[in-house]
């Protein structure tokens, strides 16, 4: 499904990304995991096309999407729930579900509303006067709209209260029942090690660590020196 | 001061604003979506009376020299999105010189096609007479501008607030970095509103020429006129362009009217005024 080679991303003269590989295979779901700063955001931004790395290869559902404009990955299937969810403000809840519409797959305007009903109740209100954890899930359910093959969600759970991540991880938990690929950035680890199939650490750059989560959960060193648990 | 004075001068205004409405409009709405300060505006309006003036010359058709007038800025502003100011994206500096320069040079093209003397675009005779009602007199095509603007403000409001492409053309001005992570096409939606902003302007421009007629030095005339309106208004509001068209028109006719020697000072010092009281203009956001 998506496959990165040796992937550097550079924001001007600072090497963020040093040379990642790492693949996402169909219904799979992979969790990065480390520390601020690692470069985890840098790598969902490198995947969508928002920060184009300078040398390697991003493949896509077979195509070589390296320098793609995120557009096109999000036509080819990719849907993105970014960080800090970045909902449009000025448009209302329902406008921000179509204007990402791409239709031939299960998810219609219909179908999102009711997989979050709360979004439903505030169909008319504007994006910009949802709660934090309203608008994570006009995020997902916006990046739902696309009829994505991979969603990339970058901390889908940052800033949210215990109750709400829970929600959060059980529509995480949903999607990958129903066949989707998960590209998934993650801070909270309990979360992370429950839905995904793979996870693998980051720190300065690089995967420093790649594994089943059980394994992960027993290995200690890895744990308290680039988690911090 | 008669009634007559005030009714006439209001009237007069409201036109005017009408006018200015045609032109602002798709100024706020290019700036609103590309941040592009689009100095060739004027040019536009400009032009497009130039182009009308030539097609009214040839057919004698008022409607085509409207029609002609828009779709033919319309593709100078697709040729000079796509081909000059897209190289330039994000650079506000370069963009601001490139649309100077295509200003003077579409100065000096007009001067070389159309020659420096200043013509005038007759309205058909349809639009031609003057009604008077109590106090007033109206020119006919001066109610005729008002129409046309209500018009045009209305169907783009429509489109902007009522429509899929009006949502993701605000999607675009709310986060364009995230509007193409959700499959929105920028590039594109950027090429379209800055061809409706030139089409809008040149629209205006043909419209214009039946009264304030089409000159040498017209385009920079008017652009001050289109600034403030869009500074006062609130840079990329709609809402803020209409306001902000109707508070200029009036004021510039009324300043004009009772203290001609200071119309420019009635002008700006309103203007000045609003942007220290409310800096992002009376719509727009910061």
């Amino acid at each position: 499904m998506l496959e990165l080679a040796d992937v550097h991303t550079y924001y001007g003269e600072s090497h963020v990304l040093q040379g990642v590989s790492l693949g996402v295979r169909r219904s799979e779901v992979v969790a990065i995991l480390g520390r601020n700063g690692a470069g985890k955001t840098t790598l969902i931004r490198s995947v969508i096309g928002f920060s184009p790395p300078r040398r390697g290869a991003i493949r896509f559902k077979d195509a070589d999407i390296t320098r793609w404009p995120p557009y096109r990955a999000v036509e080819r299937g990719m849907g993105l729930v970014p960080q800090g969810r970045r909902v449009f403000p000025s448009l209302s809840v329902v406008e921000n579900l179509v204007v990402a519409r791409r239709d031939g797959g299960r998810f219609t305007l219909a179908r999102v509303l009711e997989l979050f009903p709360r979004l439903a109740e505030r169909a008319k209100s504007r994006a910009g006067r949802l709660s934090g954890g309203e608008q994570q899930m006009l995020a997902i359910g916006r990046a739902l709209m696309g009829n994505p093959d991979l969603l990339l969600m970058d901390e889908p759970t940052e800033g949210l209260a215990p109750l709400i991540v829970r929600e959060v991880g059980r529509i995480v938990a949903e999607l990958k029942r129903e066949g989707l690929s998960i590209l998934l950035v993650e801070q909270n680890l309990p979360l992370a090690l429950s839905v995904a199939d793979t996870v693998h650490v980051l720190s300065r750059g690089q995967i420093v660590h790649s594994s089943a989560p059980a394994a992960l959960m027993a290995n200690e060193a890895v744990k308290s020196r680039y988690l911090g648990v | 001061m008669t009634l007559e004075f005030w009714v006439t001068q209001t009237f007069n205004g409201l036109s005017y604003g009408a006018l200015l409405f045609l032109l602002a409009s798709g100024l706020s709405l290019i700036f609103g979506v590309m941040r592009v300060v689009n100095l060739a505006h004027g040019s536009y309006f400009m032009l497009g009376g130039y182009v009308g003036l030539s097609v009214i010359w040839r057919t004698g058709s008022y409607v085509l020299a409207l029609v002609a007038g828009a779709l033919a800025l319309a593709v100078v502003g697709i040729a000079m999105e796509r081909m000059f100011l897209r190289r330039l994206a994000g650079q506000t500096l370069g963009q601001v010189l490139m649309t100077i320069g295509f200003a003077l040079i579409f100065q000096d093209l007009a001067l070389l096609i159309w020659g420096g003397d200043p013509y005038s675009i007759r309205p058909p005779s349809l639009l031609a007479g003057v009604v008077t009602a109590g106090p007033g007199r109206f020119p006919i095509y001066r109610i005729f501008i008002i129409v046309i603007a209500v018009a045009v403000g209305a169907a783009l409001w429509l489109l902007l607030d009522r429509t899929r492409i009006g949502a993701m053309i605000r999607a675009a001005v709310d986060d364009p970095e995230m509007a193409q992570g959700v499959g929105i096409r920028v590039p594109r939606v950027s090429l379209g509103v800055f061809a409706l902003g030139a089409a809008l302007a040149a629209f205006g421009g043909v419209v214009g020429a039946g009264f304030l007629g089409v000159y040498p030095g017209l385009d920079f005339e008017i652009l001050p006129y289109a600034f403030v309106v869009v500074i006062v208004g609130g840079l990329g509001s709609l809402p803020g362009a209409m306001v902000g068209s109707l508070l200029v028109g009036l004021l510039d006719n009324f300043g004009k009217a009772l203290f001609p020697e200071l119309s420019y000072f009635t002008l700006f010092a309103p203007m000045a005024l609003i942007l220290a009281l409310k800096p992002t203009g009376l719509f727009g956001r910061a």
